[in-house]
Order: C-alpha cells, then structure tokens, then sequence
C-alpha cells in the first residue's frame, strides 16, 4: 500500500528521501463537498521521529498554498531543505526526538497526492480541468483517512501556517475528539475579500498564458509557466511586508551602476521576483495552483456553522493555540484575534500570541524567536499534561 | 499593563496573589486579567483545579504562560475585555493592573459585567511613605510597590484607597471584602469606612461585585 509517491518532473536528488504514499480503492472514496467523489485517490506524506507505544505523540503539520509533505528533510524535486526546518527537527520547536510528525501533500496538490495533474483511471488521461473543485474541508478529510490508516485514533496536535493554519482550524471543527490540540499560524477562519482578489489575479494570469491550453496543456506537451510565474510574483509580494521589502530591497539596482531605460530588470526586487516566479515552475503544477487557491477562497468557518464561528467546534473543542504576526497583512493579526474571541466566548480553552515582527505573512517560516518559543512552550505543555 | 509582571514561582506566590487565591473557590471558572507570567493562575489550576484564562499585554509574558499550558491571549484590558460576554466568569482577577489601564473605569465596569466576583489589588497612593516623600521631598514618590521614575511610570491612573472606593461605588460595586496589605506582605481584614488603612497599607486587596 505504501511506496514512495511519482512527482510531475523527474527528480533531482535521488538521495533524498521521498516518502510514501496510501492509496484509498474504490471501497473508501474521498466525498468532497463539490458533491462528487474521489476514487481512487492517493496522499503522499513523510513522517519523522517515532510514534510511541500508546500513540499520543503524533502532530500532524498542515502546509501552505505552494508547500508540501517535505517539512523537515531534503525536498526530492528541487534538492532544497524541507519549508520548516526552522521549526520542525531533531530538538526544534516540534522536536522530531519527542514527537511523530506527519506531513502530507494535500489533494489538488502536485507532490504526489491525487490532483489535477494526476492521471484519471476513467479516461487514461490527466485530469486537468475534470478534476473535482476541492475545499479545504476535502483536504482534511483525505488528512483525517490518512491518520486513520496511520492507526493513530487521536492526535497530539494538528499545526500549520496560512493555509495549513486553515487546515488545522477545520480539523478542530470536523474532528474535535481525535485532535488534542490546534495551533493555526498567520491564518484565519476565512479567506477576505483582498485575498480572494490576489488569488483571481494568479488564476487569471495563469489562464492568459496561451500555453495553459484550456488546461490540458500536459497533452499538448507545455507548461503555461510564464503565467505561473506572474501568478507567483503577485503573490510573494502579499507573502512580505513593505518594511522587509525596503529593507532588502529598497531602489537598489541589479547588476548595473544607472537605470537601462529598457524593460529589462533595473531593480533587484524586480530581479528577485523574476527569480521567484522561476523557480516557482519548476516544482509547482499550474492546474494544482488554480485548484488550491480556489479551495482557500471558499474556506469560510463560521459560513459553514450559521455565520457562528464558535459554534464550529462542538461542546468539547480542542486546545487553540493561535499565532500571528504583526506585519502580516494577507492573514492581520486581528483577523487571527477575532478567532480567538469567538473560541473565548464559547468557553474555548484558547491562546493567542501576536508577535512583532516586520517580516509579513511569511514571518511564519523565518528565524522568529518569539514565535518557536510559543510552539515549543505549548506543544511540551500540552505532552506533559 | 506591565506592572502586574510577577516574578515569584508557583510555590511563593506575591502576597497580594496569595491573598487572592484565598479569595477564589476551586473548581470555578476564573479570568487573570494582566496575568503576568501565570503565576496566580497556574497556582489556582494545580491548587484549586479551576477553569483559568488570562490576558496579558507583554509577549515574553504569554510565551511563559502558554508553555505552563495555560490559555492566554496577548491583548490589552483597554481594548479587549468588551469581546468578552457578561456573567462567563465567577471570578475576574486584576492585580496590580489597574494603575496601569488607560480607562480605569471602564475597565472595572467591564470586569464587573464579565465576573460574578471581581478581585483587585492595588497599591496605595495614600500610604504615608507616599505622601511624605511628595510633601518633605516634594519629589514623586518610589516605593517597593511603585518603583518608577514619573517619566517612564506604567502606573498612568494612580490612586488612594479611598479613591479607589469612591470608584467602586460609582461603578455600582458592593465591597464584599476588603484586606490590607502591610510591608512584610501581610494582609488584614480591613474596614472600608475606617481611614487607617488608607495612611497605614501600602497596597490592599478587594473583593467586589455588582450591587
């Protein structure tokens, strides 16, 4: 049942550890909110440490928009390290020497869980456009199958930033007696209207490129990477701050010593955002991109409960442990904080942590002090309880 | 709200938390409001299993209460006690804060709204220490309990005992008790009505709720 998964390009780095995959047959299909059904599907996931004998020590984190199953280790297809080493490892914040960490690359993903780019048992075929439309609410659904198959009955904790923080919210609504605690970081329990413009300008610029062909452009042999690549660059300047930007930034030049007049990369941020946007095609799937943005569009919590947030999370909700950062302007801190009142009036054991920080949204995955202190402080709090 | 950061474990709590925790009965559903590094309110947890949630300002001061395994969120008293529903504690805990709140009384009025009991320590303003190094040094008092120069004070709304009272009724507050705080750190029953206190204490500890 287990083997390591197939990615979309070939990989790189043959050392690196790639996984493994469960495959659900046709007698365990994933129901997806869109009304339809998922069959077979696949999830690829890793796991670091050791699940103890009593099987109470597993945190299963949840990745981002772009992330996948690699949190920890060597990542197979672009031979760099895993997106949370910062946070997740050997005597990290979420030590991999006391807990069974789980990561698993979510449905509609591109690392080897069943997605748009997978092949259709029906007709032989990529998927592409035919795929069902996904919410995270599938995403976490196929996540709590996975854990099942694990054999794991309850979880120590389900942790993630932005949209893995969404997961980790939806995990306390859909499964509040098999998760202990929830720790969502630079998140929110629905996606704003701001969010939901920036996500349509990468759809959008994703669909001009004449190379998307409709969606089947994996018939047709290319890849619309060149609107993938803007879809990327528009949203890694939501991922930072104004201050990181004129910080690291500023007006500074790239490789030369006066302006071009050309449209050829004057500025070092233009210089940066191009490089981002490249190395963005190599590893990400376009449909993938189109599918999950789409699924954190329609994440609304409180929509799904009668517009009563707390009420998403049943008479036993889990611990809440939420995160935020100062300068992140794609999930505001107050955004975080109004979570974290609607768990408090429901009598929701909750924490909220705002961290100064200037890095912006993505300060989640940087050296930020304050912010490992509170994962780790909660996480050892919750395990020695 | 930094003032109320108390240093001392969970076994040697600061006097005016002790006598707080003497004021609270187990197994109730209580809120910290500037609860500081969670001393109080990880002693009440072990020692009298209640249902604890704090507030607190600094963040260095949430980290040390969320890795106690306590639930805290980072706001202020100012803004962040009108999220909170009426009547969803038994208890409400403000110690050594209100000095420090921009809005002492709309902080009180909503303690009183959100507690069934509400528990407050304060430093006194009155104390004779106070008054005399004012009127013989003609100089801003520092004390044990107020150890900052004017300018850079968290304590922005300082008060005497009496003024304090004076403020409970106003909010319509009954004082269901009342303790003084000496030097050492001892506390008494004292009288409301009774002006000692308010020239003897340097501090003292009320329990009120709406009348």
């Amino acid at each position: 049942m287990s083997e390591a998964p197939e990615f979309l390009r070939p990989v790189k780095v043959h050392a690196a550890d790639k996984g493994q995959t469960v495959t659900f047959g046709p007698d365990k299909p994933l129901k997806l909110d869109c009304g339809k059904s998922l069959s077979p599907f696949t999830v690829a996931y890793m796991t670091y440490g050791t699940l103890n004998a009593a099987k109470s020590n597993a945190v299963l984190v949840c990745h981002a928009l772009t992330g996948d199953q690699f949190v920890a280790s060597e990542n197979p297809v672009t031979g760099k390290p895993g997106w949370w080493t910062t946070t997740v490892g050997p005597g990290k914040p979420i030590d991999t020497d006391r807990f069974f960490v789980i990561c698993a690359n979510v449905i509609g993903g591109c690392m080897g869980s069943t997605g748009p780019a997978s092949i259709d048992p029906a007709t032989a075929k990529p998927y592409g456009l035919s795929f069902p439309l996904i919410t995270i609410r599938d995403m976490v659904r196929a996540q709590g199958m996975l854990v099942e198959h694990l054999g794991i009955a309850k979880l120590l904790a389900v942790v993630g930033g932005s949209m893995g923080g969404m997961q980790a919210l939806q995990w306390a609504a859909a499964y509040p007696e098999r998760v202990r605690a929830v720790m969502p970081i630079a998140s929110a329990a629905r996606h704003s209207a701001q969010n939901i413009a920036f996500h349509e300008v990468g759809r959008q610029a994703i669909m001009a490129d004449p190379d998307w062909r409709g969606g089947e452009y994996q018939l047709h042999n290319v890849s619309p990477s060149k609107g993938l690549a803007v879809a990327r660059m528009a949203a890694h300047i939501t991922y930072l701050s104004e201050t990181a930007l004129q910080r690291k930034f500023g007006r500074s030049l790239q490789d030369r010593e006066a302006l071009s007049f050309q449209f050829a990369p004057d500025f070092q941020i233009e210089s940066y955002l191009h490089h981002q946007g490249r190395s963005f095609v190599d590893r990400f799937d376009a449909n993938s991109y189109l599918y999950i943005t789409r699924a954190m569009d329609y994440f609304d919590l409180a929509a799904d409960h009668d517009g009563k947030l707390g009420h998403a999370f049943g008479a036993h909700p889990p611990r809440f442990c939420i995160i935020s950062f100062t300068s992140d302007w794609l999930f505001p801190p107050a955004e975080n904080k109004s979570v974290a009142h609607a768990l408090n009036a429901v009598a929701a054991n909750v924490s909220f942590v705002e961290i100064k920080s200037d890095k912006g949204h993505d300060a989640f995955l940087l050296d930020e002090p304050e912010m490992f202190q509170a994962v780790k402080g909660f996480l050892n709090a919750l395990a020695d309880s | 709200m930094s003032a109320s950061g108390s240093t001392s474990g969970s076994t040697t709590l600061r006097p005016d938390l002790a006598a707080i925790a003497a004021m609270i009965r187990p197994g109730t559903r209580i809120l910290d409001v500037g609860c500081g590094d969670g001393a109080l309110l990880e002693h009440l947890v072990r020692t009298k299993h209640v249902d604890g949630r704090g507030i607190e300002l600094s963040q260095q001061n949430v980290n040390a209460c969320v890795a106690r395994g306590l639930s805290v969120m980072q706001g202020d008293a100012d803004t962040d006690l009108v999220e909170y529903p009426s009547g969803a504690f038994d208890a409400v805990i403000l110690s050594n804060t209100i000095q420090a709140t921009e809005k002492p009384r709309a902080v009180l009025e909503h303690l009183l709204r959100i507690g069934r009991r509400t528990a407050v320590s304060l430093p006194n303003f009155g104390y004779w220490k106070v008054r005399g190094s004012l009127v013989f040094k003609g100089k801003m008092p520092r004390t044990k309990n107020l150890d900052n120069s004017w300018f850079d004070t968290p304590n922005i709304h300082l008060c005497t005992l009496s003024d304090f009272l004076d403020l409970t009724r106003l909010c319509g507050a009954v004082v269901v008790e009342a303790h003084a705080l000496n030097e050492n750190g001892e506390t008494r029953p004292m009288k409301t009505d009774a002006w000692g206190p308010n020239l003897l204490a340097p501090g003292a500890i009320f329990l009120l709720k709406k009348s």
